[in-house]
């Protein structure tokens, strides 16, 4: 189970990466784990605005469909078209080339999030 | 793995390609009956203009097909099918003749009202008997499956919120247990969901549900027993709660069968409920119907009922089309009367004084099974369940192996497997719904089959459990090329 030591988790296991204002999400690698064959991603417009908690996509697998949450707030700026043609990347790339969506982030709800420590512990509970 | 002890075993099955591979060409191997005159000319510009690919295939060939394919399938007439939260259950012969009678089987829904009378009778009593059994007396048996019928429910009380000047009102509470249409009816009634956590328990936690209760609320959505299996047992005060915030209580019927003759919705609070009279009430079913979804509803729901509903006067039965305040028809015609008859004939048979006794023999086969199980499989809830009982592969998991490894592998020993990975809360669940219709043998023989799968993990014999099923016609499906890539459509 891989959990990098540079991102930040949330307790629904999102992972976020923040650079200054900028911030990328995706699912960890317990998530599409758990999630079993991702075959579908739903993903928001451009230029939505999203809180902290809010749902802004939707992951499908073999097993269920999950709403993915937000960890930070923002506006999107970008998301992971790759995704369209191949979800399983989610599976094979969590944090890399299986991220989901770029947003320019105000920091909202990050006091709540998880170190990677943190979240190793939380797993393990 | 004991051959003599599992009745699963292979003999003369057949490949079948699709229809259209069949390597005839011949068309004229159809014989239609006779045609008069040029029918192309009579066509006009309607003519197709391309061969219409009929595969040219004589009357045995088809027959054959069809019921090669068939015998792929499984069936609760080929064995046990306990698929938690669908409550499959055996279809007495009985209901089959009564659902065949000429008088039943072969009438017209456009038929005179006269000339139906006898129809009209038995739908009519099968209301009263739902509305009893419910403790909802006003029914309308339109709707043709589940879903539909939350349709209808969620339709009935949207149209109630807006008579009552509550338009805003569009907020559906529903707890992450639900079933997943819950929220496609929602949205189907223009109004949006808001998921509850459910407590440790896995029932509804009452702090979680207030703290969304509010001015913007329209209903609460909710399935007792829940689909973990859990009775609700705060359901008074959830009502309460949901009516004293001015919004209605939605009941999913689909796990009714833990209550019939027992315990009533409507004494419960709920305000309206749908249900499977298909499940609950034993008429055959899988593989997309036909069903049957009736609703019944308290006097608050009862002036939105669809119409045409079924009156009964001095000494006929007629069907009731004026309303103002209706949501309209559900249906075409006034319901899937094959259904509705076999469950009239189900009910019947078992009687006011007897019905409690599918309830009671469902939810004691339910606990039989737990009994026999919970040491050899985790059970996330403890204590006792309700007509299914939900395990998960937490203890397999240490040797590698998972619920659908299980499953699969209940399929080599000749079982139709349980509902996996459903509800959705529970990591890695095996929902088991072995109804009343089983006998302690049939649930033993299951039994056995998980407690060898667990004894192989525990043993580390598991690549069998890997690999399976070997037996089957189709051995383990890629069930993510199949999500990915479905083929829909021929060539």
């Amino acid at each position: 189970m891989s959990i990098p030591a540079d991102l930040k988790y949330t307790k629904d296991h999102e992972w976020v990466r923040i650079e200054g204002d900028e911030a990328t999400f995706g699912i960890t690698d317990h998530a599409q784990e758990a999630l079993g064959d991702i075959v579908f991603v739903e993903l928001p417009e451009v230029g939505r605005e999203v809180a902290a908690g809010e749902a802004y996509a939707v992951v499908e697998s073999v097993k269920a469909v999950s709403d993915v949450y937000a960890p930070v707030s923002g506006v999107i700026t970008e998301v992971n078209g790759d995704l369209e043609g191949q979800p399983d990347l989610v599976n094979t790339n969590p944090y890399g080339s299986g991220w989901i969506v770029k947003i320019k982030t105000d920091g909202a709800g990050s006091e709540e999030l998880m170190s990677e420590a943190l979240y190793t512990t939380f797993l393990e509970e | 793995m004991s051959a003599s002890k599992y009745s699963a075993v292979s003999g003369i099955q057949h490949e079948e390609p699709l229809v259209f591979e069949h390597a005839h060409e011949a068309p004229e191997s159809i014989s239609l009956p006779g045609v008069v005159g040029d029918v192309y000319a009579g066509l006009n510009t309607f003519a197709r203009k391309k061969d219409a690919g009929i595969p040219g295939l004589s009357e045995p060939e088809t027959v054959r097909h069809f019921v090669r394919l068939s015998q792929w399938n499984h069936s609760i007439e080929t064995g046990f099918y306990p698929l938690g939260s669908c409550t499959m259950k055996y279809n007495p012969r009985v209901n089959e003749q009564v659902a065949r009678l000429p008088g039943l089987a072969f009438i017209h829904p456009e038929q005179p009202e006269d000339s139906v009378q006898g129809v009209l009778a038995l739908l009519y009593e099968l209301q009263g008997w739902l509305g009893e059994i419910s403790g909802l007396p006003h029914v309308t048996l339109q709707p043709a499956a589940g879903a539909h019928g939350e349709l209808a429910g969620l339709m009935m009380i949207r149209a109630c919120l807006d008579a009552r000047g509550d338009q805003h009102r569009k907020k559906v509470l529903v707890p992450d247990s639900a079933h997943g249409t819950n929220p496609a009816s929602a949205a189907l009634c223009g109004m949006h969901t808001v998921e509850l956590k459910s407590g440790a328990d896995g029932r509804i936690d009452l702090e979680e549900l207030k703290k969304h209760l509010d001015v913007d609320t329209a209903a609460l959505m909710m399935t007792n027993p829940n689909t973990a299996g859990a009775f609700e047992s705060d359901i008074k005060e959830i009502c309460q709660l949901v009516h004293d915030a001015g919004a209605l209580v939605y009941g999913d019927g689909a796990n009714l069968n833990a209550l019939v003759g027992v315990a009533r919705p409507g004494d419960m609070g709920i305000d309206c409920l749908h249900i499977n009279v298909h499940k609950t009430f034993s008429t055959p079913h899988g593989g997309g119907g036909p069903g049957a979804g009736p609703v019944a509803v308290n006097e608050t729901l009862a002036p939105y009922l669809p119409v045409p509903r079924i009156v009964k006067n001095a000494e006929t039965y007629s069907l009731e089309t004026e309303s103002d305040t209706s949501v309209g028809a559900m249906l075409g015609v006034i319901g899937q009367t094959g259904v509705l008859m076999r469950a009239n004939a189900y009910i019947s048979a078992f009687g006011k004084n007897h019905l409690h006794n599918i309830a009671q023999d469902a939810v004691l086969n339910a606990n039989y099974m737990l009994a026999r199980l919970k040491d050899a499989y985790h059970v996330p809830f403890k204590g006792l369940c309700k007509h299914e009982c939900l395990l998960t592969d937490e203890y397999q998991n240490k040797h590698g192996v998972k619920t659908l490894d299980i499953a699969k592998q209940l399929i080599d020993l000749g079982f139709h497997p349980m509902t996996v990975y459903f509800p959705l809360i529970v990591h890695g669940a095996m929902l088991i719904e072995p109804t009343e219709t089983e006998s302690r043998e049939t649930l033993d023989a299951f039994c056995d089959a998980l407690l060898e799968i667990a004894a192989q993990c525990e043993a580390g014999d598991t690549e069998v459990l890997h690999n399976a099923p070997v037996r089957s016609i189709r051995r383990r499906l890629d069930e993510t090329k199949a999500a990915r890539n479905p083929v829909l459509v021929w060539p």
